[in-house]
């Protein structure tokens, strides 16, 4: 598997379950996903209108856009195994 | 307190700005709960168009559990016409939770707050409601979590200064670990609403209460509400304020000219009039009357008939000379079959209302009132009497309402089971005399407020020329109705004709003595006449006489030469 996924994670500034979810989905990029991984992360409070527009209400949310299908997985991403099933790779 | 907490936004739903006082808090959050089909997201919605609509208050719409569109679907029926306010006045938010949606470790509601913010902004909206905030509680792992996105959505109203409206399910309708969250949401928030829905005895009754109003009094009670054609209507007791409104002198016709004597008058406009009686007494009758009178005055009417068919009213009224097809042709008169009303007592009277409000009735009859008592339960009926008659009187409508008597509770007159007798101004009581093998109608005035009113009975005469009363014959301390009365009225009738032909007679021979009398005083007269004569002719044959005899002495002295002095010896000699 030579695909590059493509994330994008949506947190609410700092925050305790924001942070967290920033170190856990670098933390599994690292260490389950070894083909490279483009993060992008938005910050709801700076740019609240792209969670309006991708229907984003709870943080932090994770938006899986390729490859296949689109996915969410919301929360601090703290279950690596539920993360890696949801993405389809466990 | 000198100075009030915080004002209120204005609901626009019928019944619950009055319960209030005026509203919801402003700036302040409101709790709704309710079971499944309690009309919580009606409530939300109503309250929300409401501020677009009349208070220029836009308005944002989360909602967790049903997307917006079916939410504006579902109220399409209400003519509140989202459609024209949507994106404008009203926002929606989908904040629905699709179910591929997978959760792995801790989240809040801290996005979804951020990005409501930038809306609120964006769109200067004041209100704000979160339907169905239960949906989102149950995805939070812990009671703490979920105390947590409470206070944190709470914080966030509160720092936007926005009305909130946040509704969940009752307590009974969600799971015990989410109600633990709900009910320690009912100490945060500064107003509290339940709603519930109840099936008594097979009627459905809905109900609304606000629990708590911090800083402000409120009507503690339950109060009926109605989901009817143009949304939520609670029903309230009227205030004694607009009770007192719209008290008049005017007086309208009952349709029945002698009945229109009886009461002085007529019924005073915007008065409640009772007609109570035994089946056939004519009740229906004397109503369709008043409803013909009214349409004559050019008074739109409305005419809610519980028993029969509309057009089986206008046809029997129609043998009694009662003629209301006409006016139902020219929409004067709006006839109801309310039969195909089912529901509670206070379903009916929203009913009522509306359909008589959509006529600009003036005038209206429910024949019979005692069916709210039938199809409710009687507890809520009584209450609902009581409004239909405030109601009337704050619209001044003029309301006839028959109620129906059984032969068992008949006795105690006014053992109506609406109590409405004691509430109605004019109360007129139709009964059966059964006597000498015929049932007579009677009618009398049991009561009228404010009018001197005749205290004697009458006897309700229907033929094809109409409906009239008759005075009835009291003879030995019965009364008279009926055959009796008529054979009483005729043996007057044949007395009176005696009397009159003795009259005639005595008068033509006192004529006649007249005349003999008048013949004899004439004759009379006459002889009179001639004694007169008679009576001259002897007089004056006496003085001829005399002068005769003094002529005849003076002579005699000439001749006999005698003097003056010696007169009469010869004479008294001779």
């Amino acid at each position: 598997m030579n695909t590059t996924f493509q994330f994008r994670l949506f947190v609410a500034g700092d925050t305790q379950n924001s942070s967290q979810a920033v170190a856990n989905l670098n933390e599994i990029c690292e260490k389950h996903l070894s083909s490279d991984c483009e993060i992008e992360i938005v910050d709801v409070f700076l740019e609240p209108k792209r969670a309006l527009e991708d229907g984003v209400l709870m943080t932090p949310m994770l938006m899986k856009l390729g490859p296949g299908p689109s996915k969410r997985i919301v929360g601090t991403l703290s279950k690596t195994e539920t993360v890696l099933q949801a993405l389809g790779v466990g | 307190m000198k100075h009030k907490l915080y004002s209120k936004s204005l609901t626009g739903i019928k019944g619950f700005d009055e319960i209030t006082g005026g509203g919801l808090p402003r700036g302040r959050t409101t709790l709704l709960e309710g079971g499944p089909g309690s009309g919580k997201t009606m409530f939300a919605l109503q309250f929300l168009i409401n501020g677009a609509r009349a208070n220029d208050e836009p308005g944002i719409f989360v909602a967790f559990e049903e997307s917006p569109a079916r939410i504006v679907e579902n109220v399409g029926s209400f003519g509140w016409n989202v459609e024209e306010l949507l994106d404008k006045k009203l926002h929606f938010l989908d904040a629905r939770v699709s179910s591929d949606m997978v959760q792995c470790g801790e989240f809040d509601l801290s996005g979804m707050l951020a990005a409501l913010a930038a809306k609120t902004a964006h769109v200067g909206a004041r209100r704000i409601v979160f339907d169905a905030l239960d949906i989102f509680l149950a995805l939070l792992p812990d009671e703490a979590s979920r105390r947590r996105e409470v206070y944190r959505l709470h914080d966030w109203l509160l720092d936007q200064k926005l009305t909130g409206l946040i509704t969940t399910k009752g307590a009974e309708g969600i799971a015990p670990s989410i109600g633990e969250s709900l009910s320690f949401m009912q100490f945060m928030v500064d107003c509290s609403v339940v709603l519930n829905h109840r099936v008594n005895l097979g009627v459905s009754q809905r109900n609304l209460r606000v629990k708590k109003f911090r800083g402000s009094a409120f009507d503690e009670n339950e109060s009926p509400f109605v989901i009817g054609r143009s949304g939520f209507d609670v029903a309230t007791a009227c205030t004694v304020s607009r009770a007192n409104e719209n008290v008049t002198f005017e007086r309208v016709s009952t349709g029945v000219e002698r009945l229109d004597t009886m009461l002085g008058g007529g019924y005073y406009r915007g008065a409640s009039v009772l007609i109570t009686g035994f089946p056939g007494t004519a009740k229906t009758t004397i109503s369709g009357a008043f409803a013909e009178a009214a349409c004559l005055r050019g008074e739109h009417t409305m005419f809610f008939s519980f028993d029969s068919d509309g057009a089986e009213v206008i046809r029997n009224l129609t043998s009694v000379g009662i003629d209301l097809q006409t006016h139902v042709d020219s929409g004067m008169l709006r006839m109801v079959s309310a039969r195909s009303i089912s529901g509670s007592a206070e379903t009916l009277l929203v009913h009522i209302k509306t359909l008589a409000r959509e006529h600009e009735a003036r005038c209206v009859v429910i024949d019979p009132v005692s069916t709210l008592a039938k199809v409710g339960n009687e507890l809520t009926a009584h209450g609902v009497a009581e409004r239909l008659i405030d109601w009337s009187k704050a619209d001044g409508t003029t309301l006839v309402c028959t109620s129906l008597l059984d032969e068992m509770n008949g006795q105690l007159e006014g053992g109506t089971p609406l109590q409405i007798s004691t509430i109605a101004d004019t109360w007129i009581h139709l009964n059966y005399l059964v006597q000498a093998g015929e049932r007579n109608r009677g009618l009398s005035i049991v009561k009228s407020r404010g009018t001197a009113h005749s205290n004697q009975v009458r006897e309700l005469v229907l033929s094809d020329d109409g409906v009239t009363l008759a005075d009835i014959y009291t003879a030995g301390g019965e009364v008279l109705m009926g055959t009796m009365r008529w054979e009483k009225e005729s043996a007057e009738r044949a007395r009176h004709e005696i009397a009159e032909v003795a009259e005639e007679l005595q008068r033509v021979s006192l004529d006649a003595q007249e005349a003999v009398l008048e013949v004899r005083a004439k004759s009379l007269q006459t002889e009179l006449l001639a004694k007169q004569v008679e009576k001259q002719l002897l007089a004056r044959t006496k003085r001829s006489r005399e002068g005769e005899m003094t002529r005849g002495r003076s002579r005699l002295r000439e001749l006999r030469g005698a003097d003056e002095s010696h007169e009469l010896p010869e004479e008294q000699a001779s």
